[in-house]
């Protein structure tokens, strides 16, 4: 507990069990604050939304076995998308450990491939020092989560506590300054590019740096595209902006990727859903690629300038750089690139109509709740096309207010999510744009939010399909719909009510302005279930294994 | 060398000496599809530190993104790749032969010319040892072969870098 608090712990996520009984006997004279979930998965993407709100660790602690083998998605989400969070699982007492005993599993071992560390505390003289290095491993370097397994008799044996003032692992030393030679030669390619392009990603984000990217890309004048992971590091709002880049993304921000001679990657990881085809991305650019993870660079793609270092610290030594170059060497010949990226913004925006149909567009939707919150709530999502269209259509202009699971992708995260990003800002509109087939993965955590009060809106997008997968089926299987149609769901408002939260539904398109003023002003958890097209695809499309700029437009 | 580019590299590593480290090295290999040759693992002068020294096979690129991905993992300190300096490379085999009696003084020759010593002697067999780079091993084993080789047992090469002179 001591160790805890001393990091700073407020909130832990979690849910108790044989193993954990005696942490639970001391949290209730602590204050720290313990929100009880409905499943272990729930209390780590809980964990893992507090800490993309706060900017701080997400902390979690749940039993031995059964409760520690359900962290494992959490986990892997987590890890996916580099957030820090510190996992506590209880375990049985050592001298049971490998006996097959009851309720234990080898966490340790499952969880090797998918955290960033982990680790078996076998003596309480131990304890406080590994705890200490968990947290310290989670949130420096690029952040990840880390696992501590506590056995049972370690809980119960006492020692006497010394604080540890600092952690220093001389096994582990993550480069936070770049190195000096490499910004001179970024500077070099910036001054000799006419169609630069900045690509965001997670990594500006879990920086901070989103100020100093501003500051970069409006200095050298380049468009800003970003992964689903960055979106929020530059305002969409901000005339340079291209929107997503990938396999959703918008046209414009493809196209640049095609067609730009510099491209500066910051906190990227050129993950498959962004480059589409390999060989064929950004084939006439040289490549600045900035990332803290020295694994992440030249790990897809080769790259002229590679530099190894923070996104915020990197960026703002740039930046100095910058400001002793004369501004016109920067922006030299930017007019006929802007102007080509213009026309392709006429050519191909992000469209639907609503207008020519009956059923409600879900487009419709989350272009509405982004005008109504002016884009200023915290929005968590589920998987898959729902997560796409809220990516599309709400304008985000503040980093640390999309949280979604991008690299596992995971459906049921964006409830639990939503709550922990709720408790981490208690003030903020906080909204879970979800589907039919997502949020019933971990609806259990309704109860959660009801429980303490927490006025969570969920959005349900419900076109009664796995809409995704449905999707690919209508393009690429001949409309060979096998085991997606989800005709059968429950009636969400009741289960709302069940729950002792309101449901809301809007069945026609003038429907949905009313609901959602409705449901965004109660100061109660809300459950706003839209019933919309059933057959509406998310566009554009790469087809998988094709470059991104042969995208499916229709 | 083989075709393709792809070589086999000689990586040692100093790591922590902790329970279940040897398992983040393996881990990491399988599940990145990475190769492992072989594999010697023992205490240094440092009780708190092992090493580890492996062979890998795979290509520049391969190469270089196992090195990146090691020197991620929190309980390794360092990395050191042999493939591109000198270093002094060893290997211990333990190899059982078909000893019939027309060949013993043939083995014996062999053994005499490598400098491997004979550890077991059998009515059928011989166990034979012999330590030298992998050059030497590989010899060795190819003038048995016709021999009749039943068993062999090798260690995996452990190295050191040489001094800079």
């Amino acid at each position: 507990m001591q160790v805890l608090q001393e990091e700073g712990v407020e909130i832990i996520f979690g849910y108790p069990g044989g193993m954990t009984i005696d942490i639970y006997d001391d949290l209730a004279k602590s204050s720290i604050k313990h929100i009880l979930v409905r499943h272990e998965q729930g209390a780590v993407h809980a964990a893992d939304g507090y800490a993309r709100a706060s900017g701080g660790v997400g902390v979690c602690l749940v039993t031995s076995g059964p409760g520690a083998t359900n962290t494992v998605t959490g986990l892997a989400s987590a890890f996916m998308d580099s957030i820090p969070i510190v996992v506590l699982t209880g375990q049985v007492p050592t001298r049971l450990i490998g006996n097959d005993a009851f309720q234990e599993v080898d966490i340790v071992g499952i969880t090797r491939p998918c955290t960033k560390h982990n680790y078996l505390v076998k003596d309480v003289e131990n304890l406080a020092r590994v705890l200490k290095e968990a947290f310290y491993i989670a949130r420096s370097g690029r952040p990840g989560p880390v696992l501590v397994d506590l056995p049972k008799d370690v809980l119960q044996a006492s020692t006497s506590y010394k604080s540890i003032k600092e952690t220093r692992m001389p096994s582990y030393n993550p480069t936070y300054e770049p190195n000096a030679r490499q910004l001179p030669k970024a500077v070099k390619l910036i001054k000799e590019s006419r169609r630069p392009m900045v690509l965001t990603g997670g990594g500006v984000i879990l920086s901070g740096a989103a100020e100093e990217l501003r500051t970069f890309s409006r200095k050298i004048q380049s468009p800003v595209a970003g992964t689903l992971m960055g979106l929020g590091a530059f305002p969409a709002s901000d005339p340079l902006w291209l929107g997503m880049i990938g396999m959703h993304g918008t046209f414009r921000a493809n196209m640049s990727s095609a067609e730009c001679d510099l491209m500066i990657a910051v906190g990227v990881r050129f993950d498959d859903r962004v480059t589409g085809k390999i060989e064929e991305f950004a084939p006439k650019a040289r490549i600045v690629h900035i990332d803290i993870d020295p694994t992440s660079i030249r790990k897809n793609i080769p790259v002229s300038v590679p530099i190894v270092g923070d996104c915020k610290i990197t960026l703002q030594k740039l930046n100095q750089l910058l400001e002793k170059e004369n501004e016109k060497d920067l922006i030299q010949s930017r007019d006929p690139w802007l102007k080509l990226i213009e026309e392709w913004k006429a050519t191909r925006q992000l469209s639907y109509d609503q207008k020519k149909c009956a059923n409600i567009k879900p487009q419709y939707v989350i272009e509405m709740l982004s005008r109504m919150s002016n884009g200023k709530a915290i929005i968590t999502t589920e998987v898959g096309q729902n997560q796409m269209w809220a990516a599309q259509y709400y304008q985000f202009d503040q980093p640390n207010r999309f949280i979604t699971s991008g690299g596992l992708g995971c459906m049921g995260f964006g409830l639990p999510a939503a709550i922990g990003a709720q408790i981490a800002q208690p003030d903020k509109l906080v909204v879970d744009i979800a589907g039919d087939g997502s949020i019933q993965m971990n609806i259990q955590e309704m109860a959660t939010a009801v429980q303490y009060g927490l006025p969570v809106k969920v959005v349900i997008l419900n076109n009664r399909y796995l809409g995704m997968v449905r999707q690919w089926q209508e393009l690429f299987y001949d409309r060979c719909y096998s085991c997606t149609d989800m005709e059968h769901a429950p009636d969400f408002v009741k289960l709302a009510e069940a729950y002792g939260a309101v449901g809301l539904r809007a069945t026609r398109p003038d429907e949905v302005e009313s609901v959602l003023k409705e449901g965004l002003s109660l100061p109660r958890t809300v459950i706003m279930e839209f019933i919309v097209d059933r057959e509406e695809c998310v566009y554009p499309m790469v087809p998988a294994g094709k470059a991104i700029t042969d995208m499916l437009l229709t | 060398m083989t075709n393709n580019g792809t070589k086999r590299n000689i990586l040692s590593m100093l790591v922590d000496n902790q329970p279940g480290v040897l398992s983040r090295v393996a881990g990491l290999f399988s599940s990145r599809g990475f190769n492992i040759d072989s594999l010697c693992v023992s205490e240094t002068t440092d009780p708190l530190i092992s090493r580890i020294t492996l062979v890998a096979v795979g290509d520049m690129s391969i190469l270089e993104q196992i090195k990146k991905q090691l020197n991620k993992l929190i309980n390794v300190l360092k990395v050191m790749d042999f493939t591109e300096t000198e270093f002094v490379q060893r290997e211990t085999a333990l190899v059982r032969v078909r000893a019939k009696p027309e060949h013993r003084a043939e083995i014996l020759r062999m053994a005499d010319i490598f400098h491997a010593t004979v550890v077991d002697v059998g009515t059928e067999h011989y166990t034979v040892e012999v330590t030298g780079d992998e050059g030497k091993i590989t010899a060795f084993l190819k003038l048995l072969k016709p021999v009749g080789i039943k068993e062999i047992a090798r260690t995996g090469p452990v190295a050191l870098a040489r001094e800079k002179k």
